[in-house]
This record gives C-alpha cells, structure tokens and sequence, in this order.
C-alpha cells in the first residue's frame, strides 16, 4: 500500500523551495479565485509572493469558514494521564533527561479525572500520554478509554504512535479521534531532534495516520511544531498530509492543527520562530486549500490570538487547558506540564468569549453510530 | 402560508413548504426568531449536536448558560432529526433509532456521506437504509443525489419523498442540478423536496416553480447577515413559487416560435 512517506517523495525540499521562490503575485491572484486548490497552489499561498496579500486571503478564508462551518467553533480539552516518557525530544518538557517528579495516573484517577471534566459540560476530551509503553502501554491507554466513554461524546488521544492492530484496539474501546504531530516532515532534522527513544523512528510516526485511519479512527488531525524548519517547508507538508488523507480516506474527518513553538522553549534556540504575520498567512492557506478541514488552535495561543483566528479558519479550540498529569481530583504532583499554556480561559470564559464574538460554542458535536442504539 | 394547499407528508399536513436547519448559527438562541420569521413547521438537527445525559456523568450538568440545541426548537415544529456522522447503512439505521428513543419522533433524514471533502451522500447505502428505516415505522427522507435511480429505490424502499441536492452542501450555489430535479419531479410520484445548494430565495423560488414539493434552506439562512430577516426572505419565496406553480405558468415563446416567417416552410399548403 502507498503511504504519504511514499507520496512525500513527489515534493522534495528542493521542490518546494523553487515553488515558493518562482511564485508570483499574479499567481497568487488567480489560486484566490480558484474553487479547488491543487499542492502547487497551495504553495503559492504560502510564498512571499502571498505575503503582502493577507487581507485578501483572510476575506477568502473568512468566506470559506462561514460556508462550511458557520459560526459554530468545537471546544474540547485535554486529559494528560501520564507524563512518563522515554523520549528525549528536545523541546519538550516530559523529556525524559529532565529530573523532575513524574505521575502516571491509574485507571481510577484518569477516570476521576475525567469525570470531574465532563462535570463542568466538557463533552469532547483528548487523553494524552508520555511515550512510555511499559507503563502507559496500548492496553492501559484502551482501559481508560472504555472506562471514560460513558462520560463524554467523544474520545480522542494524542499519543505515541501505534500498530494498526494497537489502534484497533483503541477504536473498539470508545476512541472516535487521534491527532499526531510530525513535529517536522525534515527527515534530517527531526533526527536531530529526537536523539533517543522510539520516537526516533520518522517513518513510523509520519505513516501513523494512515495505520490509524486502516483501523477505524473516524476523525484524524495532523501537525508540525511550526518553527523547527523553515515555515513553508512544514507549513507545507502538513497541508499536504491533511490533502492526501482526505484523498485517500475520504470518510474520515481530517482536521489541522498549527502550534507553533515559543523562541526559547526546549533546550535550543528555536531556528524559525513563527510571527503572527507568518501563522495568519499558514491558517488562511490552509483553509483555501482545505475548505472542508478542521483547523485547532490550542491553547499555545494566547486569548488575543485565538480570538483574531476564528474568522480567519479556526474552528476548534480547547479550553479549561492544563499540560501537567492529575490535579483536578487526585494530588497535585506539582509537576510542570509539557508546554506553558498562554490562554488559561476556563469552558466558561471561553463559551462567553465565543458568543461575545457572534460565535456559538459547541461542546458536543459528535455521536458515535457505530455505539448508538 | 396556504391552507388551501397543504403539503401532507408522513400522515401530516403542513402549512409551509420551506424546512430548516440548525447547523451554522452564531447562536442557537436565534433559532426561534428565525423559524418563526421563516413560517417553516419543520426543522432539521443532527444527532450528533443533541445532548442526551451520559448515563453514568454523576450528574454532569451543562456548562453554565450552554443550554443544548433542542431546548431552542419551537414546541410547534416537527422535528426531523438527521444521521449526520453516518457513514454506511448500519450507522444511519442506529443514529435514526437513537434519535427516536432520545423522543425526537418517527421522522428521520438518511444522510449517508463517506466522502467528507465533497460531502456528496451514498445513494446505494441510503437506499439500504431507507429500506430498514421504513420497515419500523419511520417517516424515511433520504437526503440523495439528484439520480433517477437512487429516487426510485429510495421510493421503493419506503420512503415518503427524496431530497435531492440542488448543489454540493453547504455551497449556496443554487440549483446546478436543475435538469435532474427537473426528471425527478416529472417522473416520481413523491414529493420532491430540493436539500442542499440552495444560496438564495429566488433560488428556492425557481426550484418551487418547477414543481418540487418543499425546501430545505440551512447554511444560506444561517450564513446571513441577518438570518432572520433571510429566513423571512425565503418563507415568502418558497410561497411565492408555490403560487406560480399553482397557476400555471403563461406560455413562453421560444425561438422556434419566435418570429413569423415570411416564406414558411408550409407555405406549399395554402
């Protein structure tokens, strides 16, 4: 069976660079007038050529988002049940060169946990794990799953990346939805980036989509860590995972998500940090690309941002946000969380700040048939 | 709305021959302002968007001012819950029997769609759906291509009229498949009511013209300025085509008939 790593070799770095090198103000015109945007178009979009034309691609994604999503903006949350992790990734802070306390909750914290989410009207929630197999293993991560099902519409993760079989697994304990992030499509790079651990492996986690998708997953979101290379080289590799997804799994809900890194996060200089003008130029070309396609932001963001990308593509967000394992319920280990979190907004400051935009939060936006009735 | 002409459907008669949705508002709280400026007595919701209690939340509550969709439908309105989210036969059958245990009534819109970049519905698996559905008592709209074929299996199977699509969802592009609907109204004996595509009021209108049975107008009511006012708009278009068609459109000459020519071609017989 092909594989995006397979169809990734169409567009080498090279390519893309020419691409965006050689596009022109004319072209970018003509693809803001077009109704489906190939690759190249899309690349088009996200060259300097494009840049002094936000606004005009604002207007065109702003016209999108409002035909296909309307004024309704999905909130969900995450659940980090274990931050244990065998990974070495360099900017992340569950690293596991970092000497700090770590928590691994058990079935009955996560569930606690989760409960005490769903109490405050979360319907939608993403578990997510450290990178650790031995202890937060395909089967622990499906225990909990099957465990919290009953307490929310839908259940997605965010974890390591897994066998077909493994995701399976998951998909027949209650999980609907996984997101996986590349951190970077440079093969290179993202070697140096992950020195050690399992998450060395670039093909297995790039094809994990895939795998996932083989076994059932119904919704599927992709993501570079924007500012670890060059922005339109994942900007656009990432836009052309969501495009071949779609292609090629036409049945599952393939959304996008755009962190982008902070300059000093991780043990490094971060190379490409991202400025606003570059992230604006990123959403409102993903949306021309992929009209259809969910685009999260998290909570990376800060409240000014998120708010200013919701007419822009945005259409899911989280909320009531904490990186660190436990907390709500079981004992606060204190430990830090993956990531500093910018907008801390709680569900209901963020459901106030969306219908003080003209926006209608939507806490549940899924029903799985393969478990109704 | 015309009471002399009631649109009976599922054993009920209706008033107004223009649905809605529920989909793409700023606020469900507009809804009630919108069904009633709009005249429509029936209004379409996703299973997918409906609360229903978690069986074991411990008592978990909405999040505060988050009331859920339902509690915004007018008591009047029949309800016609939609299988959004269902991607094969088996999937709609359980949305259909979930929505009609969560009490959202016998009426229920077959919406089948595996490709989620064009959102283009499965006519084999809706009419497999259609099928089962009908066999339990539901009132069976299968939301279709505008496909002859995919109609005629649908009405076989039970359905109490098609729903084919004017233009891709969600696009406002009007009625591009007009000569389809064009086929289907002259050759089925259901009703035919135009869903998806529909952008603006003279589009609804022209479709009422033709003959279909009713409209279902979602993202171009939401989708507006001011969806109110557009709802309104389009209640009094769909009226007013049903009207044109109730009388009878005058002849139009075409070009054929256009001009008297100087030297017929029959002109041997005088």
């Amino acid at each position: 069976m092909k594989t995006f790593q397979d169809f990734l070799q169409n567009w080498p770095a090279q390519r893309r660079a020419e691409a965006v090198e050689k596009a022109t103000e004319e072209q970018v015109f003509s693809v803001l007038n077009k109704n489906n945007l190939q690759p190249e178009d899309f690349l088009t979009l996200l060259s300097p050529a494009a840049s002094p034309h936000l606004e005009r691609m604002a207007r065109r994604a702003h016209e999108l988002t409002l035909r296909f999503f309307g004024r309704a903006v999905h909130i969900f949350t995450p659940l980090y049940i274990s931050d244990v992790c065998t990974n070495q990734c360099r900017y992340c802070g569950f690293n596991a060169k970092n000497k700090q306390p770590r928590h691994h909750l058990s079935v009955d914290e996560a569930a606690a946990e989760a409960r005490a989410i769903a109490d405050l009207g979360f319907q939608h929630i993403l578990l997510l794990t450290g990178d650790a197999r031995h202890l937060s293993s395909p089967q622990y991560i499906a225990d909990v799953a099957r465990r919290i099902k009953p307490l929310f519409a839908s259940v997605g993760i965010e974890v390591y990346s897994l066998t077909t079989d493994e995701y399976a697994l998951l998909v027949d304990a209650g999980v609907d939805s996984m997101t996986m992030f590349q951190e970077t499509y440079n093969p290179e790079l993202y070697a140096w980036l992950h020195p050690a651990g399992p998450k060395r492996d670039y093909a297995f986690r790039l094809n994990a989509p895939q795998r996932a998708a083989e076994a059932g997953m119904r919704s599927m979101g992709v993501g570079a860590l924007l500012g670890l290379e060059s922005f339109e080289q994942d900007a656009f590799a990432t836009g052309l995972h969501g495009w071949w997804l779609q292609r090629n799994y036409p049945g599952m809900d393939v959304s996008v998500s755009i962190p982008r890194i902070c300059p000093h996060e991780g043990s490094f200089d971060v190379p490409h940090a991202l400025d606003d003008r570059h992230l604006v130029q990123y959403v409102t070309a993903l949306r021309c690309f992929l009209p259809r396609a969910g685009i999260t932001c998290s909570s990376r963001e800060s409240a000014f941002m998120r708010d200013h990308l919701l007419p822009l593509g945005v259409t899911r967000v989280s909320a009531g946000v904490s990186t660190a394992v436990g907390g709500r319920v079981t004992e606060d280990a204190h430990n830090p969380g993956q990531f500093e979190i910018t907008d801390g907004r709680s569900l209901d400051e963020m459901t106030a700040a969306l219908r003080g935009m003209g926006y209608q939060p939507v806490l549940k936006d899924w029903e799985n048939p393969a478990s109704a009735c | 709305m015309n009471a002399n002409d009631p649109f009976v459907l599922g054993g009920v008669s209706l008033t107004s021959r223009l649905f809605i949705g529920t989909g793409k508002y700023g606020a469900d709280s507009l809804i009630p302002a919108v069904a009633e400026a709009s005249g429509s007595q029936v209004i379409t919701v996703a299973m997918r968007r409906v609360d229903k209690p978690a069986p074991q939340s411990g008592g978990s509550a909405p999040a505060q001012g988050s009331p859920g969709i339902m509690s915004h439908i007018p008591g009047h309105m029949r309800l016609l819950p939609n299988t959004s989210g269902a991607r094969n036969a088996e999937e709609a059958v359980r949305l259909a029997r979930l929505a009609r245990a969560a009490g959202c009534g016998d009426w229920i819109k077959i919406e089948v769609i595996s490709d989620t970049r064009h959102l283009l519905p499965d006519g084999y698996e809706t009419a497999k759906a259609t099928e089962i559905l009908a066999k339990e008592g539901f009132t069976v709209l299968p939301y279709i291509n505008a496909d002859l074929y995919v109609a005629r299996a649908c009405a076989e199977a039970g359905a109490a009229a098609v729903m084919p699509l004017g233009a891709p969802i969600g696009t406002n592009r009007g009625l591009r498949t007009k000569e389809m609907i064009a086929i289907l109204i002259e050759e089925m004996d259901l009703p035919v009511i135009v869903d998806a595509g529909i952008g603006r009021p003279s589009q609804a209108c022209e479709a009422m013209e033709m003959g279909a049975a009713a409209c279902l107008v979602n993202t171009a009511i939401a989708s507006a300025n001011d969806p109110v006012v557009m709802a309104r708009a389009f209640g009094e278009a769909v009226q007013a085509g049903r009207n044109a068609w109730l009388a009878g459109a005058g002849f139009v000459r075409g070009m054929a008939g256009g001009a008297e020519a100087s030297s017929p071609l029959t002109g041997f017989l005088r």
